[in-house]
């Protein structure tokens, strides 16, 4: 049987070590390595579905002492979504890069985030998270850095710095947990893990660490200049997936490791500080100039949202009632990194063509890019929430959850969220397909725009009518 | 995977499908845009026919999906949702023909028959929701189809009309989900059931129900045009003249006054609502509002803002009639819901071929006008004597039943407030009239467009009122036939009341 937890993390890497190699067929190479990783990583799904979680240890080395890959139905469903989105981008960037000489500084770091990303969805043990954790900040930072612009360079730093500060906390937490137990396999230590000043404080550092990496607020600092002046499809690859994942760790961490031993006070304090991100980053969104900039706001208030379950989820007891909403929150998750790719994609289609991304001045964008304006209103809906996208659905159950807990002020800031986030959509909207003369001429091959229309599809309607297998999916695994 | 649980999901699909091609089509393609509309809408009308037989065979149509786990799509037809499922998707067809004959020339007319189609599939979803959750989602549909339609002409009164109904929509959207939600939480899915659900919780939720009712009434009554909610409806007048009517007749402010009706019947429950004391604060809402309408309507020199004003006034009867207490009301409200939308939309056919074929927008501009475009205006005056409900014309069979329920139900003040609305209306149609008919036409009129020929102005934009003026005439003159729209509403009020 072909292992396909390795080939998930091999294939990228294989097509980073190609394309470095051989700058000159990056491209080819790539595409190649990242339709046989997307291949791998559904087909991994697949397995899940039919026959439960996959585990592998490499060279038969078992825990504790070799490296273990494991796949349950969160993985699958996080990883299966990060991987349909990198494969649109790549498709994308081969437009959006063509033969610029940035492409061959792109692909190989590319390559290497799409590796890191796979291997983080899937690590089984706390060292491996490190180590990916650290190759997917440094591509992630070399990307955003990819456009050589003075802005780029300097967020590019800040967002170095924040990634390093945060996966430096999280080692150090880590540290404590294999001083008190001796192993670093997430199974393993579950089992073993008791309450204490230890696990307190390793879960401390942990999350602390990987909260800065997911840019919940107020820890969001570098995310809107980092993710605002990265390239197109990079921006779309860090804002739906790179924060994605490290919010992943946080639940894996959250429900899986420390389950029995965090308290109801400590989600509350997540619940309010998400609270204060869809609040601000909807604010700022509103206030935004660029259109780019306003989309980075924009997910520093979808991360909010994420964080806005933990409370709710913290208030009941193991139940039918408790899985729906952990199946809402990566509902949430995943409608949020389709349609934030889309708007970002759509919003480098917009860059390229205007020589700009000031929203004042896109008047009458439709009349020359009509389906990459209909792919900003599609992900547009989503990220209001509206019917019928997949954040509709999770954000009605989230609602249903509050309300059934008590937690009535959750109801009034999603209902504040909604609004704003309306408000920004709407207004870059309504500059979007206005009737004005536009000033710039442009036109771009069909296919350029396909990837963007089929993420924004897949978060408005795929995700909002066909969503239910998603519960069945999250079945598999164990997060308490 | 027979019929019966696929057409209430066909029939939205019908225009829906239609409506996709049409947004890919080139500008330039008419021929294929107008087969692609007049094909939606011809299909749908044998659909909807297809839904009204099985149902007087008491045939159940129902198509369900699940989204998630207890939040489940059902698509259910029942009286009241094919009451509404007809008037929609009648009216549409004619307002389609009308919308083909207007916009011809006008640019980006693939995008606005793609959102035209978006907004009655969604009208359509709403009429045959079968429970709070798929109501909610068609409701917010609509929203989001109905704003570029106001936008359309792209002028900066446009978009700040629609940057208006936004506001207004997306504020009351968002608490009629929370409202949802909530219900759903006390009572588990709520599906419509006639004779409303909610009876059978305990008495304790009475505080939170009243609560939810409202929250309710605020997002429905944002559509449903309810004073002090109804801003946005004169603001939206400037959208072209079909996109008027479907805002006025067929979907949007059809769609809150019908949700107030489901809410009130089919989730709380006419007798639970009477005795929560929800009633009498509906009435005296709705009392206002037609007051409040009329007496602005009367003010207004602008056409279509008189029009628009008066639909404020006219769409509260149905609310009215869901207030009032007793099956006899129950009827004139039904009634009201399709008597409305034929007679307005009449109304606005005529004032949308005024300012086509002559340029005139304006009250003082109407003098004389009956000579030149005497069938458009003998439409348009079919519609007024409706709206101020005189017989044999449609409207007065509403308002009489509403006030004959009014008198039964003790609501003597109703009366009064029926009375003094019917004056209003008189006061603020018959002057249109008398300038039509009576008075000397002017030596020019401000932009003729549309030559007199064979007919007073193009075909398309003639037929659609004429219709749907000797509809509202026929309605009212055979009201008493068998399977007319009051042997319905009859139907439906002996089922609410369950006598």
């Amino acid at each position: 049987m072909i292992d396909t937890l390795a080939l998930a993390v091999a294939l990228p890497l294989l097509g980073a070590i190609g394309a470095t190699l051989w700058p000159r067929r990056s491209l080819p190479l790539s595409l190649v390595a990242g339709l046989a990783t997307t291949a791998a990583a559904l087909a991994l799904t697949v397995e899940v579905a039919l026959d439960g979680v996959q585990r592998s240890d490499f060279g038969g080395w078992g825990a504790p002492l070799g490296i273990a890959l494991q796949a349950d139905g969160l993985s699958v469903a996080l990883l299966a979504m990060s991987n349909l989105v990198t494969l649109a981008a790549t498709f994308y960037s081969a437009e959006y890069f063509g033969d610029k000489a940035v492409r061959r500084h792109f692909w190989p770091l590319w390559m290497l985030l799409w590796a890191s990303l796979n291997g983080l969805f899937i690590a089984a043990d706390l060292f491996n998270i490190y180590v990916a954790l650290e190759l997917l900040g440094l591509a992630a930072v070399a990307l955003a850095a990819l456009t050589g612009t003075r802005d780029a360079v300097s967020a590019s730093l800040r967002y170095l710095l924040a990634s390093l500060l945060g996966a430096i906390t999280y080692l150090l937490g880590v540290t404590l947990l294999y001083g008190a137990y001796g192993t670093l396999d997430l199974g393993l230590l579950a089992d073993a893990i008791t309450s204490g000043p230890v696990a307190w404080g390793a879960l401390t550092l942990m999350i602390g660490g990987l909260l800065i990496k997911t840019a919940l607020f107020p820890m969001h600092f570098w995310l809107p200049p980092a993710h605002g002046n990265a390239p197109a499809p990079v921006s779309a690859a860090l804002s739906a997936l790179v924060v994605k994942v490290s919010f992943y760790l946080i639940l894996r961490l959250w429900f899986d490791l420390f389950g029995p031993i965090v308290t109801p006070a400590a989600a509350n304090l997540l619940g309010i500080l998400g609270a204060a991100a869809i609040l601000w980053g909807s604010w700022q969104a509103v206030m935004a100039e660029r259109l780019k900039l306003m989309a980075a706001y924009s997910t520093v208030a979808q991360i909010g949202y994420l964080f806005l379950f933990f409370p709710v989820i913290a208030s009941l007891e193991p139940s039918p009632a408790r899985d729906d909403l952990i199946g809402a929150m990566v509902l949430f998750a995943l409608s949020h990194g389709f349609a934030k790719a889309a708007l970002f994609l759509a919003a480098g289609h917009i860059q390229q063509c205007a020589g700009h991304d000031r929203i004042d001045d896109l008047a009458g964008t439709v009349q020359r890019l009509p389906a990459t304006s209909f792919v900003i209103a599609l992900a547009g809906v989503a990220l209001i929430g509206l019917p019928l996208s997949g954040a509709f659905t999770a954000k009605w159950l989230l609602l249903s959850g509050a309300i059934a807990a008590g937690q009535w002020w959750w109801v009034l800031v999603v209902l504040a969220g909604t609004l704003l986030a309306a408000g920004y959509i709407f207004r870059m909207l309504g500059k979007v397909f206005g009737f004005q003369e536009t000033p710039y001429a442009c036109i771009t091959a069909v296919r350029s725009e396909v990837p963007a229309l089929l993420l924004a599809t897949t978060a408005t309607l795929v995700l909002g009518l066909a969503a239910n297998p998603l519960w069945f999916l999250l079945g598999f695994g164990d997060l308490r | 995977m027979t019929l019966t649980n696929w057409l209430p999901a066909l029939i939205v699909l019908s225009s829906l499908i239609p409506g996709l091609l049409i947004f890919a089509l080139k500008e330039e393609q008419v021929t294929t845009r107008t087969v692609l509309n007049m094909f939606g809408a011809t299909f749908k009308l044998v659909l909807v026919g297809i839904m009204v037989w099985g149902v007087l065979q008491n045939q159940v149509y129902e198509s369900r999906w699940v989204l998630a786990p207890g939040l489940e799509l059902i698509l259910h037809a029942d009286a009241l949702s094919v009451l509404f499922v007809v008037l929609s998707s009648g009216l549409w067809f004619f307002t389609t023909i009308y919308a083909i004959g207007y916009l011809e020339g006008s640019p980006y007319r693939s995008r606005f028959f793609g959102f035209f189609s978006l907004c009655v599939s969604a009208t359509v979803g709403i009429a045959l929701a079968g429970n709070l959750i798929t109501f909610v989602i068609f409701y917010e549909i609509l929203t989001l189809a109905t704003y570029p339609l106001i936008a359309h002409r792209g002028t900066p009164q446009a978009t700040r009309g629609a940057r208006i109904y936004l506001y207004y929509t997306m504020t009351g959207g968002a608490l009629l989900l929370i409202g949802a939600v909530w219900l759903q939480v006390l009572a588990g899915p709520v599906d419509f059931v006639e004779g409303g659900v909610l009876d059978v919780l305990p008495t304790e939720l009475s505080g939170q129900l009243i609560l939810i009712f409202f929250l309710m009434l605020a997002g429905l009554g944002v559509k449903a045009a309810l004073v002090p909610l109804h801003g946005w409806l004169p603001q939206a007048m400037v959208a072209p003249a079909p996109v008027s009517a479907l805002l006025h007749a067929v979907a949007v402010v059809k769609a809150g006054a019908f949700g107030i009706v489901r809410i009130v019947y089919d989730v709380y429950g006419i007798e639970f609502a009477h005795s929560l004391g929800l009633l009498t604060a509906l009435a005296i809402l709705a009392s206002i509002t037609i007051i409040y309408g009329s007496v602005q309507a009367l003010l207004q020199d602008e056409l279509k803002k008189r029009l628009a004003y008066s639909t404020v006034s006219q769409v509260s009867y149905i609310a009215l009639g869901a207030a009032i207490f007793g099956p006899v009301g129950t009827i004139g409200g039904l009634l009201h819901l399709i008597h409305q939308g034929i007679m307005k939309i009449t109304l606005f056919f005529g004032a949308g071929n005024y300012a086509e074929t002559l340029g005139v927008h304006k009250v003082s501009e109407l003098n004389g006008v009956g000579q030149r475009m005497p069938w458009t205006t003998l439409a348009f005056t079919i519609g007024a004597l409706g709206m101020i409900g005189i017989p044999p014309v449609a409207g007065f069979i509403s308002k009489w039943y509403l006030g004959v329920g009014a008198a039964t139900a003790g609501m003597d003040w109703v009366i009064l407030v029926l009375a003094v609305s019917s004056l209003l209306n008189a006061a603020y149609f018959l002057p249109i009239l008398y300038r039509a008919w009576f008075r000397e036409p002017p030596a020019q009129w401000p932009k003729e467009s549309i030559p007199a020929g064979t007919w007073e102005t193009k075909w398309t934009l003639l037929m659609p009122p004429v219709i749907t003026a000797a509809l509202a005439l026929a309605l009212g003159l055979l009201a008493t036939a068998p399977f007319s729209v009051l042997e319905w509403s009859r139907l439906i009020a002996i089922r609410e009341y369950g006598l």
